[in-house]
């Protein structure tokens, strides 16, 4: 069939789907107009996605690559393919994006970059198994755009499903660093391994089993790399395998030569990159610290300084609601165990008690309270907290010390005030002045320490009172509480 | 076009590409980086028309069940990946509306 006039008309389609996704993320930078730039950015592909079927369907010889053989005629067994994988990875994103608990969403955004990464990189499998079946040696572009979709894609998949496993709590992947001695060095071989192989193939060589042991380390590579990195460093190492994801992406655009996919994936590339800086700028840390080592290495000497216990002052819960109902304003600190907790509905319930007393309630949302920057937003966002009361860090650390009560609920490495003194693993991490507020009810379930494995200041000072209890149960006690005053 | 004309456009485009995300990126506020993260995490499902491709091109079993294999991750890239960002941006009201069923206790 000779329809010329086609594949221009695909490729514009492409490009609509382009700068779809441009536009959409520029609509993303207000929560006003953020839904309906995630609804252009969806639109956008799914014309790229439905111009690229027009174009295999009246053109199948445009699927042809450098490597493949010339394709000719209407692939049924390919089409089968086509439909039968989209029904598969269509009914399972849309099954598990439906159900999964927000406070579980950070380890499915992970496992879908895990699959998208796979995907990367099968295309550069598929495409050099062919060049490597014909004993050809590819293009030089084609070459180590190839490689690099391999290395980058693989490295991608296992980084992100182990990323995924910790923030899920998997035995086999403890949130904690996982220290294994000379990991370091196992890391450093297998990038040595990975970067030979490159080599050798790039000048000029087309080898299977080379192109094999890339692929196995580039795999185990993934793993090494992201099992010593603690928990609370997920988002950042999330956020990176994100990018490094984008960049395989583009490469895939490199092997087949298809334009849209080199923009998408330069785009939420060079995208993943700005916020993993973003995100390691809010704790203080560089990328490359969070990649090297386990948060909490040093913690021995420190943590001993302050034993737990001391001059911890225990408050009960009419006590606490005395201060909270006769405050005039009270900022609320939500964290981690507070989102563990899935207490976010109790607390909007609590601040709505609070408010309809006159007592004028707001939110302190640390950059990585929770588990990704922005996480605790979408927390209480889903709890129908307004967002305007919603206060980012800079904007509210001035008001503690008009604040009669600071109610810390589930939060703790943030609240540190260690972190302004050096010698200490938070050292230099930016904080909430909780510490200026006139009174600090601290709701948690016990002394243990944070992701930081140090014990907290906080705590210690006069002006705290602890109220031990599950984050959920402690403010259904404390809202009963309030409303008998 | 030759394979060198070929590159060199299309690094061009790679390079214009990654210029604009980091414009567009860095006006966005914290609160919607985790939807952001989500959002650009959907946009590389584009690797499913790749994915396409291949699987198209495909003669042989080990081709075929690769770009399966491929068109499956990419699609549950793409529509996991819109879905759960919808999920999160619906969430972001200026007021409260009628209190709606809690999803997240079961």
């Amino acid at each position: 069939m000779d329809l010329t006039w086609l594949s221009p008309l695909v490729y514009l389609a492409w490009l609509l789907g382009a700068v779809a996704f441009v536009l959409g993320l520029v609509r993303m930078n207000s929560p006003a107009t953020a839904r309906n730039g995630n609804l252009v950015s969806a639109g956008g592909m799914a014309i790229a996605i439905g111009a690229t079927a027009v174009l295999l369907l009246f053109e199948p010889e445009a699927a042809a690559t450098e490597a493949s053989e010339a394709v000719d005629g209407f692939n049924a067994a390919g089409w089968l393919v086509v439909i039968a994988g989209i029904a598969l990875g269509g009914g399972l994103g849309l099954y598990t994006a439906r159900t999964v608990k927000m406070t579980a969403m950070p380890q499915l955004v992970s496992l879908f970059n895990a699959v998208g990464g796979g995907a990367a990189a099968l295309i550069a499998i598929d495409d050099y198994l062919k060049f490597a079946g014909a004993n050809v040696v590819p293009g030089l572009t084609v070459n180590v755009a190839t490689v690099l979709d391999i290395v980058i894609g693989s490295i991608t998949f296992t980084g992100s499903l182990i990323a995924s496993g910790k923030l899920m709590g998997l035995s086999i992947t403890p949130s904690r660093p996982v220290l294994i001695p000379g990991g370091r060095l196992v890391t450093a071989g297998l990038a040595a391994i990975a970067v030979i192989g490159a080599l050798y193939l790039w000048t000029g060589n087309v080898s299977l089993p080379v192109m094999g042991v890339i692929l196995l380390a580039a795999l185990v590579f993934g793993v090494t790399m992201t099992l010593p990195i603690g928990g609370a460093d997920m988002p950042v190492v999330i956020s990176l395998l994100n990018s490094f994801t984008g960049t395989a992406v583009a490469m895939a655009g490199f092997v087949l030569g298809n334009p849209v996919l080199i923009i998408a994936g330069a785009l939420v590339g060079a995208s993943g990159a700005i916020l993993t800086k973003l995100m390691a700028d809010a704790m203080n840390r560089s990328v490359l610290n969070i990649m090297v080592g386990g948060f909490g290495g040093g913690e021995g000497s420190v943590g001993e300084a302050a034993g737990p216990g001391g001059s911890v002052r225990e408050l009960g819960m009419d006590d606490a609601a005395i201060q909270l109902a006769y405050a005039s304003s009270v900022i609320v600190v939500p964290g981690y165990g507070l989102a563990v907790a899935q207490a976010q509905h109790a607390v909007r319930e609590l601040a709505e008690l609070l408010e309809s007393r006159g007592v004028d309630v707001k939110y302190a949302i640390h950059p990585v309270a929770g588990r990704m920057p922005g996480h605790m937003n979408v927390l209480l966002a889903e709890a129908n907290v307004p967002y305007p009361q919603l206060k980012e860090m800079e904007d509210i650390n001035p008001e503690f010390e008009r604040a009669d009560v600071a109610l810390v609920i589930g939060a703790n490495d943030v609240t540190n005030p260690a972190a302004r003194r050096p010698g200490s693993p938070v050292s230099g991490m930016p904080i909430l002045d909780v510490d200026h507020a006139k009174n600090i009810i601290v709701m948690k379930r016990s002394m243990g320490r944070g992701y930081a494995g140090i014990d907290n200041e906080l705590y210690l000072n006069s002006k705290t009172g602890m109220l031990f209890a599950d984050a959920k149960q402690g403010l259904a006690d404390l809202i009963a509480a309030v409303k008998a005053l | 076009m030759s394979e060198l004309d070929a590159f060199l456009s299309n690094f061009t485009i790679f390079v214009l590409a990654i210029l604009c995300g980091f414009a567009v990126i860095s006006k966005v506020p914290a609160t919607l980086h985790t939807p952001l993260m989500s959002g650009a995490n959907s946009i590389h499902g584009i690797v499913l028309v790749g994915a396409m491709f291949i699987a198209i091109a495909a003669n042989d079993p080990i081709s075929y069940l690769l770009s399966f294999i491929a068109v499956a991750f990419a699609t549950m890239n793409v529509v996991g990946g819109y879905v759960v960002t919808d999920r999160m941006l619906q969430m972001f009201r200026r007021k409260p509306t009628a209190p709606k069923p809690d999803q997240t206790e079961g």
